[in-house]
């Protein structure tokens, strides 16, 4: 079978990569460009392991096939640190001790990411029903919920 | 030695700094099971049976074999047939013939997942594709899957030559109880009589799955001069290395297991499913072979924990004093023996002081996946039962249930049922510490109309254990510390191994790193589980570090030309003491390190253990919930989970542990189970159709560290890891019939259940 030729911008910058029809964006992350910070936890959009935001929108990459993705601008985990210095959200990860096992981490940055890009000053209601949609099997989703808020509060610059 | 007296000021242990796996963990950088990577290599896929129960009448594999881009197929034909052989490697007992047919079907497939083949390709995509292709003729034979109609005279027979055991006099056929266990202390029959109170109830539970987000996966590497290599995601590297030895017939010593970071186990990763399959493929195909295992097939192919069905009787006076209890217990096995029928029965009265105890287990196989450990495995099904009952009887005593349970406690002293009599235990302190919390001098708060509100209470017991382990410090030339132990991080222990080393040498603990050594770099220790890191990897730890130390002081005895018993480690320094003392400036352990080749060398500690005097558990926790009597939907407002944690290394971690395991138990209370169709196939071996909590199901989870030191770990550590799921089944079912009248007997307490319950009551 043909493969098709794709370009698009990942984390910043340009990326161009061959695929086959059926294989899905996370396949291709992690198998073709070894990004293999998203996760496969289900493969069928119920774990939120894989999130990325492409074109600003929060996206299962195991529900996108890689052909899909030409002329977007996609960010995976990777993309979410500027070099050495971490995102404010994983900082606050961190100090508030928000992984256990670390699997469902990338998935859960990249949505809570995208939570704080449209809504910086989200209630811990809104925050937890954005985030229904990543499984965290380990913490109880307690520190993350503490840690995605202290994010969002230095972020505001409170 | 211990760090537990008064005059001890602890400077990292109880402290919450940033773990040192973390910054890889939030920046993707962290390698899983299915991450890692080796030049050369293929893909390998498992056939597994659509079937319940079948004769395998032949397995055809030429079509795929055929194919192009296929390396290797393998069926039960290509592993040793093992003979029938308890070990005790993982998890429990495992009998290696079992384990070895649970990998591989040989003869006949015992539930619809089990494989009975595998392939390896040049690509995934091959792989499926070659699977399809090998066709295997089955012969359909009856199936049980009901634990309690597996019991039954006339239920299909899984195994022809299973025998019940503990029975006397022994069977002469088959069945497919496997074994029945009997724990007595005193004589429960006559000691009713002294009750003015009794409550009985029958109770069951569903099978859950450990639902960890990281499905299995490996890869390995086997040369043709029968050397292996393994790199996967488990809860001990050691465990994977003898089983794999076991099954494929290779020597221990031509195995090395390299660790990768696991993502979630809890008991679901103290088993081999996929390694000997790769092995075999890679032996056989001469290239390198992963594997990774779906969604669907950790649910339908991986053991979760047993579903049951719990009788319990309790008597009790008048004033609350609890003379008399019986509980029998019967648990799914999955398709061969080995559920945790033993601690199901050791642990549901393990809170109590009482006298006159029985408790009765059967151990029941039938046609679903085997189980696995599963966090405290066996305890929360039990505890579910007569927690509830112990909550009934507080009813029906119109006593306060925390009152109830103090006058009733285990403490010092206390002889459980079980056998042993308890030491340094911390559950008093528990139920004092809930009487007091602001969760339970709160208020309920105003339903809104057409809910009702409800609180409830439990509490848990889990034993945790020590056993073998290993750990190595080696002090790094520019004055850093590398510390090397045997056991996966499941949930923080590098942090809290750093800790201890950081403690013992009188460093920050930012100059230590940790690391998990494979199976030819540290030595052997018994897997992650049981609770046991912390307490007994710790202490290995600890003491492989007071050997680096106590090895400092002897270097800068022999740098100041002084007697080695005259120097004395102080704040990450080797003072001179005793008549010496301020003779000499102190030694820093990085100026020690720099001249350790004029001294002797390299500077390390290491320490192998058998850890004794792991401290049990305690967990009380507290529920309120909001129950919609149109839907049958039970809302969780507020939950509390309090433990006896002994010392909390990392208190974060240490929350983080009675956080995920309330968790854990709410969602086996109120949502997962496994459901079969009437083929005996899985019908929702997906998290859409399996649902585990998320994030808007729940309120934060508050929690109190009570502790009470366990005077056999240098710092006083108990695990904590398991207790936390053993509580809360009965906390909600509690808390529902405190909300709306009804006693829930059955789990999950899920919406279409709790509707039932309501209807019921009103008709």
């Amino acid at each position: 079978m043909a493969k098709i030729h794709v370009t698009a911008t990942i984390n910043g910058e340009e990326a161009e990569f061959l695929c086959e029809p059926q294989q899905t964006m996370l396949d291709v992350l992690r198998d073709e460009l070894s990004l293999t910070g998203s996760k496969e936890g289900c493969g069928s959009g119920d774990c939120g392991a894989c999130s990325i935001i492409v074109d600003g929108r929060l996206v299962c990459s195991c529900l996108m096939f890689g052909a899909e993705a030409a002329g977007t601008d996609i960010m995976t985990i990777e993309g979410m640190a500027q070099g050495e210095k971490l995102h404010p959200l994983q900082q606050k990860f961190l100090e508030h001790a928000a992984l256990q096992c670390g699997f469902c981490t990338p998935g859960v940055l990249v949505a809570s990411k995208a939570l704080l890009d449209r809504h910086p000053n989200p209630t811990e209601e809104q925050a937890r029903y954005w985030l229904a949609g990543n499984l965290c099997r380990c913490t109880g989703y307690d520190k993350i919920i503490e840690a995605l808020m202290d994010a969002a509060a230095e972020m505001r610059g409170e | 030695m211990n760090y537990l007296g008064k005059d001890v000021t602890l400077k990292v242990v109880g402290t919450r700094p940033i773990r040192p796996d973390g910054v890889d963990k939030v920046v993707g950088r962290a390698a899983f099971g299915a991450d890692f990577a080796v030049a050369g290599m293929i893909h390998g896929k498992v056939v597994r049976s659509p079937h319940a129960h079948a004769r395998i009448l032949s397995i055809n594999t030429k079509k795929a074999e055929a194919m192009p881009g296929v390396k290797a197929v393998i069926t039960a034909a290509d592993l040793p047939d093992i003979a029938s052989e308890e070990a005790f490697v993982g998890e429990g007992p495992v009998n290696f013939r079992d384990l070895s047919r649970n990998t591989m079907a040989r003869d006949k497939v015992l539930y619809d997942g089990h494989a009975v083949a595998a392939v390896a390709a040049t690509s995934v995509s091959i792989a499926e594709e070659a699977a399809r292709l090998i066709e295997v003729e089955y012969e359909v034979l009856p199936h049980v899957i009901d634990v309690e109609e597996a019991m039954q005279a006339g239920a299909p027979i899984l195994h022809d030559d299973l025998i019940t055991q503990g029975v006397d006099p022994k069977p002469t056929k088959a069945s497919n109880i496997a074994k029945r266990v009997e724990f007595k202390l005193g004589d429960s029959k006559a000691a009713f009589a002294k009750a003015d109170v009794i409550v009985e109830g029958v109770y069951r539970t569903a099978p859950v799955h450990q639902a960890y987000i990281e499905p299995h996966a490996c890869v390995v590497a086997m040369g043709t001069d029968g050397q292996a290599q393994v790199w996967c995601s488990s809860q001990g590297q050691f465990m994977v290395r003898a089983f794999c030895a076991k099954l494929l017939g290779i020597d221990i010593a031509n195995i090395r297991v390299t660790p990768l970071e696991i993502g979630g186990g809890f008991g679901g990763k103290t088993l081999v499913y996929l390694e000997p399959l790769a092995l075999a493929l890679s032996r056989k195909s001469g290239r390198p072979v992963k594997m990774v295992m779906s969604r669907e097939e950790v649910f339908r192919g991986s053991g979760p924990t047993s579903g049951g069905v719990i009788k319990v009787k309790i008597g009790a006076t008048k004033n609350g004093r609890i003379v008399a209890a019986e509980c029998e217990v019967a648990l799914q096995a999955g398709a061969y023996p080995g559920s945790p029928i033993g601690p199901a029965c050791m642990t549901p009265f393990a809170m109590y002081d009482l006298s006159d105890v029985s408790i009765w287990g059967f151990d029941v196989v039938s046609n679903r996946p085997k189980v696995a450990a599963y966090r405290a495995p066996g305890a929360p099904i039990s505890t579910f039962a007569v927690e509830s009952a112990v909550d009934e009887l507080a009813r029906k005593l119109k006593m306060d249930p925390v009152e109830l349970r103090l006058i009733n406690a285990a403490k010092n002293g206390t002889k459980a049922a079980y056998g042993p009599t308890l030491k340094d235990i911390g559950y008093i302190e528990t139920l004092e510490a809930a009487k007091t919390s602001p969760h339970w001098t709160s208020d309920l708060g105003a339903a809104p109309k057409g809910t009702k509100r409800g609180r409830g209470i439990a509490s848990g017991f889990w034993f945790n254990i020590g056993g073998e382990s290993s750990g190595a410090v080696y002090i790094n030339e520019d004055g850093t510390v590398t510390v090397v132990s045997g056991n996966p991080d499941i949930g923080g222990s590098r942090a809290s191994m750093a800790m201890m080393a950081a403690e013992v040498l009188g460093i920050g603990v930012e100059r230590v790193r940790p690391i998990v050594g494979d199976t030819a770099s540290v030595g052997y220790s018994f897997l992650t589980g049981g609770s046991r890191v912390t307490f007994a990897t710790g202490m290995a730890v600890t003491q492989a570090a007071e050997q680096a130390r106590d090895d400092l002081c002897r270097r800068a005895a022999l740098l100041w030309e002084i007697d080695a018993a005259a120097v004395e480690w102080r704040d990450g320094m080797a003072h001179p003491a005793g008549e010496n003392a301020g003779k000499f400036d102190p030694l820093s352990l990085a100026a020690i390190a720099a001249k350790s080749g004029r001294t002797g060398g390299p500077i390390t500690g290491k320490a192998s253990i058998n850890a004794q005097g792991a401290g049990p558990g305690y967990a009380t926790h507290l529920c309120d919930v909001e129950v919609d009597e149109e839907t049958g939907h039970v809302k969780v407002l507020r939950y509390t989970a309090i433990q006896d944690v002994g010392k909390a290394i990392h208190p974060a971690y240490v929350e983080g542990q009675l956080q995920g395991g309330a968790v854990q138990g709410i969602g086996w209370a109120l949502n997962e189970e496994y459901i079969y169709n009437k083929d005996g196939r899985l019908d929702n071996p997906g998290f859409l159709d399996y649902r585990v909590p998320v994030a808007s199901d729940l309120p934060m989870i508050e929690t109190i560290l009570v502790e009470v030191p366990n005077p056999r770990h240098p710092f006083g550590a108990k695990g904590v890891g398991e207790a936390p799921i053993v509580p809360p089944m009965a906390a909600v079912a509690n808390a529902i019939e405190d909300a709306i009248g009804i006693r829930m007997h059955n789990l999950p307490m899920s919406p279409p259940r709790v509707r039932a319950a309501l209807d019921g009551a009103k008709s």
